[in-house]
């Protein structure tokens, strides 16, 4: 591999990097606005300018394709005094309203103006006054005097939503961002330039003034919006998600992720639908109950039926771990083999880009936990036709809606003896369930996902629960976390008393007489690496934040996009 | 107590003379004192019938300025927030129409958690927090030291002293 010396340290590089791909992968930081790892190279922001020795002037490192030998100082007193006059530059036309604008706390220009910049401006003219509060479109608004005319967002749009719909218009000092006549920026990835824009020009319009970046906390978690499982953070402040933005992971979703999964996936968490504590019908209404009695009333009613009456369905928006104890909670304990799951499919949601045809986080981790019938058990369909046949009398549903997905089978489930319904929200299956459990969401429990391309992925816990301390479970606390009493409204946040899934099976099962020693989701994991020949050997240290690639069979519920 | 009593009392070193012996001298010389008191002039304030009317300089409760618009100032930055040590101040912004952008649809002070240092009016950006010569701050339950925006805005003009103290020293 050919050589490069940045900084007097002899550096290695793939022939054709640019100067700041070959410092980035040596871990030398060189600042930029305008380029972009995943986006074509621009060259307009001009911060990235570097001494390259033998060469006349300054050159900008995002363009300059570094060659053998070359010599490249970064921190020379040519480029810290380029690196000011520029960050200087910038500043001219910037309104400087960090007070208001969202982005303060994770604004590159905010960053860079204290790391390269002295700080002092020379310019006291009247500063250009363009348009402010523009809607590009639905989700997305822009602040032409904040804009820098980086341009990522206009090339995110041509290149990466492959939608082009983002011009420059005027010119000079009164460049401005537009789209085109008529047009909506509109395209299903929109709000990934809300992320990439280095000022607050672009900001959201459904986390607009919420919060302030520093009041919220974030932890690392998966989308559950299609099998695509992309990176996400969730951000949190007061126990109530605000928002979830994208996280880099190259095996999964680069820097990107879809406007669906960034706004619809995370709602029902905070949603005034959510089911709060244990119910049981008494006289046709369901009514609160503590878990000790509403286990008690499980246990009675699950032993006064066959094995062959009985009927499991699991959910592929459940965690592996949740759906490995439903199977066994199915085969061992309930010795049934009418066990399976509803496929989620919808062709319209798909494209080529990230959105996948799956609408589950987890078909395959379902399938790969041993989430189906045995041999003489039924599968969906056969669970289906016997619940209209009347043959199935007992059904324990797990965090899906069977009523939504059939609304023909609506009279047959009124008729159903008993139905046990694990759920986070009230649905329409909820209305014909004897007992309900609240199910903690993905948000609330630390488990795996396994994607539609055979990545095993952790979600952790970003919202705390009755059961789940953020403190003592690890979760990330910001300031108002650490500091709140259960005095401050702004620290007592509601606690939902869900539980996770596998948690309320395994003491169902304790019930039943059937022990299951495990206290962690991490125990679950570690039991199914045992006994799954594809997770062998891992674990959730492993795991980590990037996941895992699986060797999984291809199966054909999963469009592989 | 017990434990003082048990132990012997000890003498004073230095022992009264015969002349504060006598004793009646002594309460005359104190009586003295305090008769010459009477006639100097007063520096206590019979509170709460009379007020202390505090300096531009006083630190009392922050409060939030009103523009004569009936407007706050205040446009939900956080910054107060985020620099109080006491975690005293809770604020929630949203969107308005007006030209600021936006505004605090919520701005509450735990009256409890307030230690008065006045980081809040140095760090505000925009003047629309200031101390105010309010000093009188009692309560009975946790509930009424939440002053939420109905306690907190005060007419600028009400605050000309402190605002105009600000721009001098600030």
């Amino acid at each position: 591999m050919p050589n490069i010396i940045i900084d007097a340290k002899t550096l290695e590089f793939k022939k054709g990097q640019t100067i700041i791909e070959a410092a980035q992968d040596n871990g030398i930081e060189i600042p930029h606005f305008c380029w972009h790892p995943k986006l074509s190279v621009s060259g307009n922001c001009r911060i990235c300018l570097v001494e390259v020795e033998q060469m006349p002037k300054l050159v900008i490192a995002c363009s300059t394709i570094a060659s053998e030998g070359m010599v490249v100082h970064t921190k020379s007193e040519k480029v810290i005094a380029a690196q000011n006059a520029v960050m200087e530059f910038l500043l001219i036309n910037h309104p400087l309203d960090c007070p208001i604008c969202d982005e303060a706390g994770e604004c590159k220009l905010q960053d860079y103006a204290y790391k390269y910049s002295l700080g002092e401006s020379r310019f006291v003219e009247e500063k250009v006054q363009k348009d402010k509060r523009i809607k590009l479109g639905p989700n997305v608004m822009f602040d032409g005097e904040r804009c820098i005319s980086c341009s990522r967002c206009i090339r995110f749009c041509d290149e990466i939503a492959k939608d082009p719909e983002l011009t420059f218009v005027q010119r000079g000092d009164h460049v401005t961002i537009r789209t085109y006549p008529g047009q909506e920026m509109d395209n299903p990835y929109s709000m990934n330039t809300i992320d990439i824009c280095p000022v607050g020009a672009l900001t959201s319009t459904d986390f607009r003034f919420k919060a302030r970046v520093w009041d919220m906390s974030s932890n690392k978690s998966v989308c559950v919006g299609c099998s695509r499982g992309c990176n996400t953070d969730i951000w949190v402040r007061n126990n109530e998600i605000l928002r979830q933005t994208t996280r880099y992971n190259e095996k999964v979703n680069s820097f990107w992720m879809c406007d669906h999964g960034r706004l619809e996936t995370f709602k029902h968490v905070n949603a005034e639908s959510r089911v709060h504590y244990p119910q049981i019908r008494k006289d046709g209404e369901l009514v609160e109950v503590g878990w000790d009695e509403a286990f008690s009333e499980a246990v009675s009613h699950l032993k006064t039926f066959p094995k062959d009456q009985i009927a499991v369905v699991g959910s592929p928006f459940a965690t592996c771990e949740d759906n490995f104890i439903t199977a066994k909670f199915a085969k061992s304990v309930l010795s049934t083999g009418n066990l399976d799951f509803i496929r989620h499919t919808n062709p319209e949601f798909a494209d080529d880009i990230l959105r996948n045809e799956d609408v589950t986080p987890n078909t395959k981790g379902a399938v790969l936990s041993g989430l189906v019938p045995s041999q003489a058990g039924l599968d969906i369909n056969g669970i289906i036709k016997a619940i209209k046949d009347q043959k199935i009398k007992a059904l324990y549903l797990i965090e899906d809606d069977l009523v939504q997905c059939f609304p023909e089978l609506e009279s047959s489930i009124a008729k159903l003896e008993l139905l046990i319904v694990h759920t986070s929200n009230y649905n329409s299956s909820t209305n014909y369930a004897d007992i309900v459990f609240p199910a903690s969401t993905y948000a609330e429990k630390h488990g795996t996902f396994l994607n539609g391309f055979g990545v095993l992925q952790r979600i952790r816990p970003a919202v705390a629960t009755a059961e789940l301390d953020r403190a003592l479970d690890g979760m990330n606390m910001s300031r108002l976390d650490k500091f709140g009493t259960k005095f401050d409204s702004w620290a007592a946040g509601k606690k939902n008393e869900a539980r996770p899934t596998w948690k309320i099976l395994v003491s169902i099962s304790k019930a039943l007489g059937y022990k299951m020693k495990y206290n962690m989701a991490e125990e679950v994991f570690s039991d199914m690496a045992s006994s799954i020949i594809e997770l062998k050997g891992i674990d959730y240290d492993e795991i980590s934040e990037s996941g895992v690639q699986l060797k999984v069979e291809d199966n054909k519920t999963v469009n592989a996009g | 107590m017990e434990e003082v009593e048990s132990k012997p009392v000890k003498r004073r070193t230095k022992d009264l003379n015969l002349w504060e012996k006598i004793y009646i001298p002594e309460i005359i010389k104190g009586l003295a004192l305090t008769f010459r008191n009477i006639f100097r002039p007063k520096f206590t304030m019979e509170y709460p019938e009379v007020k202390f009317e505090p300096p531009a300089s006083y630190r009392g409760r922050p409060v939030l300025v009103q523009e004569e618009s009936g407007v706050e100032r205040c446009v939900a930055c956080g910054l107060c927030s985020r620099v109080c040590p006491a975690l005293a101040i809770e604020v929630q912004a949203a969107e308005t129409e007006l030209e600021k952008e936006r505004f605090p649809e919520k701005f509450e002070i735990n009256m409890i958690r307030c230690i008065f240092c006045g980081f809040c009016e140095e760090v505000c950006p925009e003047e629309a927090i200031v101390m105010s010569k309010d000093y009188e701050l009692a309560f009975f339950n946790r509930e009424d030291a939440l002053y939420g925006k109905d306690k907190l805005l005060v007419p600028a003009s009400e605050l000309e002293d402190r605002i105009k103290f600000l721009r001098q020293y600030k």
